[in-house]
Formats: C-alpha cells, sequence, structure tokens
C-alpha cells in the first residue's frame, strides 16, 4: 500500500518539471543581435540594406522588455516615420522626428541627436510600410551611423507598427 | 505539507505567468460593429464624397500614399477593377496618407486614377480602426460591412474573386 510519503514523492517528480518547463516557457528568447545586457554590440553593419537579421536590428520583444524592465538602461526611441501613424498609436517614451526619407527629415534628426553623447543606446523605428520598402529607416540609420552613433539600433519591423507592435500587445500610447 | 504548498504555489505561479504572458499579447482586430462612416471628404477634383452614401455598393477603401512603394505599385490594379466592375456596383476610394498634395495631384494626373482620391487625416483613419501601416485596403460589402482588411500588399486574384462574390451575393 502506498504511504502518504510515497505518494507526495512521486507528485514532486511530476510537478518540478512542469514547474522547471513553465519557467523556461516564461523566459523570453535571448536576441541573436542583441548582447547578454540586451545593448547593441558595438561593431555597426554598413548602412547599406540592413537586411534580416543584421547585426544592427532589434527584435520588438527585445525592445519591449527593454522598455518594461526598471534595471535595464532606456534608449533613446526615435520614431522617423509618419505623423499620421505616430498619433494613432506609438511607443511610449519614444520622440517623433519625423519622415527621415525627406531632406527637412533628416535635418530634424541631426539637430536631435546632435546634442547626444556618441555612445547614447539609441533605437530608430518607423513601421509605415513593409520592412524592404520603408523609405525612411535606412536613410536615419546612415545618418546616425555617420554622426558616429556606436550603439545604434533599428527595430525590425517586418510588416508594419500595427501588425508587428500594436497586435502583439507590446505598451503602446496615443497622441502627440 | 510546507515543501508540498510550496511546490504547487510556484506550479500555480509559473502557470498564470505563462498565461497572462501569451494573452497579453492578444491580437486587436477591426471594430465588428464598422458602418461606413458619415464623414465627409473632398476629392481632390474638389467634389465632395460622404463614405455613407455608398451604402448598397461594394465599397473599397485603400490607405496610401505616394512615398510608398508598394502602395503606389498597387494603384493600377485599383484602376482595373474600377474600370472593370465600377457598372456593376463597385466603388473604389483612395485615401492618401501625407502626401503634399502637388505630388498626389501629379500622380493621379499621370496615372488616370479613375475613382476619388482624398486626403488622410487621423479621424479617418481611426473610424476604421486605426491604419497603423500602409497599404491598407478594405472590402466592404452591400450590407456596409468589413468582409475582408488587408495590412501590406494586395492579393488581387483573391481580392477579384472576393469583389465578384460580394457583388453576386448582395452582402
Amino acid at each position: 500500500m502506498m504511504t502518504l510519503k510515497m505518494l507526495l514523492r512521486r507528485r514532486r517528480l511530476v510537478l518540478l518539471p512542469m514547474a522547471a518547463t513553465a519557467l523556461l516557457a516564461t523566459l523570453p528568447v535571448r536576441a541573436q543581435s542583441a548582447g547578454r545586457d540586451g545593448n547593441p554590440s558595438k561593431t555597426q553593419p554598413p548602412a547599406a540594406e540592413l537586411p534580416p537579421g543584421s547585426p544592427a536590428l532589434m527584435r520588438p520583444d527585445e525592445l519591449a522588455k527593454a522598455i518594461e524592465s526598471s534595471r535595464a538602461a532606456k534608449p533613446v526611441v526615435l520614431n522617423v516615420g509618419p505623423r499620421l501613424i505616430w498619433v494613432q498609436a506609438h511607443i511610449p517614451g519614444a520622440e517623433y522626428i519625423g519622415p527621415t526619407a525627406s531632406p527637412q527629415g533628416l535635418e530634424k534628426l541631426r539637430s536631435r541627436a546632435t546634442s547626444l553623447p556618441r555612445d547614447s543606446f539609441i533605437v530608430i523605428y518607423c513601421g509605415c510600410c513593409p520592412w524592404e520598402h520603408c523609405p525612411n529607416i535606412r536613410p536615419a540609420y546612415k545618418e546616425l551611423q555617420q554622426m558616429g552613433f556606436t550603439r545604434l539600433k533599428v527595430l525590425y519591423i517586418a510588416n508594419s507598427f500595427g501588425t508587428d507592435w500594436v497586435e502583439k500587445g507590446y505598451p503602446t500610447a496615443k497622441g502627440d | 505539507m510546507t515543501r508540498r504548498a510550496a511546490v504547487l504555489i510556484a506550479v500555480v505561479g509559473l502557470a498564470a505567468a505563462l498565461y497572462l504572458s501569451v494573452h497579453r499579447r492578444a491580437a486587436r482586430s477591426h471594430p465588428t460593429d464598422f458602418a461606413l462612416p458619415a464623414i465627409i471628404l473632398t476629392d481632390l477634383s474638389g467634389q465632395t464624397i460622404n463614405l455613407a452614401g455608398y451604402e448598397g455598393k461594394v465599397v473599397l477603401v485603400n490607405f496610401w500614399a505616394v512615398w510608398c512603394t508598394p502602395c503606389r505599385e498597387e494603384i493600377p490594379q485599383f484602376i482595373a477593377l474600377q474600370e472593370k466592375y465600377g457598372a456593376h456596383g463597385f466603388q473604389a476610394v483612395g485615401i492618401s496618407m501625407e502626401d503634399p498634395e502637388a505630388t498626389l495631384r501629379d500622380f493621379c494626373r499621370e496615372y488616370k486614377v479613375n475613382y476619388p482620391i482624398v486626403m488622410g487625416d487621423q479621424k479617418i483613419a481611426e473610424a476604421f480602426g486605426g491604419v497603423l501601416g500602409l497599404p491598407t485596403t478594405f472590402l466592404i460589402g452591400r450590407d456596409g460591412r468589413i468582409h475582408a482588411r488587408q495590412v501590406g500588399a494586395t492579393d488581387f486574384p483573391k481580392l477579384e474573386r472576393e469583389v465578384t462574390g460580394l457583388l453576386q451575393s448582395g452582402h
């Protein structure tokens, strides 16, 4: 006859792996592109195309974690997309620059970035259109790279800000 | 007993954390109680249009911009759909998101756009549940309900099947 002690031991054998599995499931997948602290590495690729998988890219879940974390250093998040999308939804704490496909937008980006230390952790994002067609993100990246920023990341938004950020449930603010 | 309780609490806690991490990312969808908004818009030719006035037609609303390459590439196909099905109750409407008016006029003239194009704003975008990426295209049936919402490039063979289906079904 099974004693109470034996029963408890058996349950523990079942429960402990379950607990371990649940714990592992809650841990986010670590970014291949980021360092151990979630911050960008020091080596920056050329601005050319920023293909998916480029070490300059940061995934939405990585950025969401960084801005929600009370421990991690907060990046300076700059939006370089259209205002009509920004006013409907944007990343809390981000600053609006405007579309950097235009010379005026690039000038605004330059004047905002001038005062920042060159080792600032900066994340730029747009999300206006599918990644390969975004007219804003590459000029912005190139500009900041040329200004000498060494810890520069680009938020990789594959489809749109709505699909890859808002509908995923990441933190969102509205308005100007 | 204490150890057993601790294990149970840990399991319940972890299960709750797992559940929340999955369900906080619940997708937002377009409004289910959607009706074509009674918003008066002025198109590039100066004509006023009221989207609600299109009820009874199969309406395609395309949020786009000249500065958006994939959006631009779709325009000739919307023109073709308007040409082909306009007489059967189909109506396309283009809503430009942040184009300078002169650029938009030049583009529409060059491509001979045969359906109304209006300048978009936050109000019209939010009337469609928010437009947070381009192109975004809605297909609305004769009953005024959204039958399809496409964020990103349109699958035109599929869209045409949906348009003809809606034109025939009366929905």
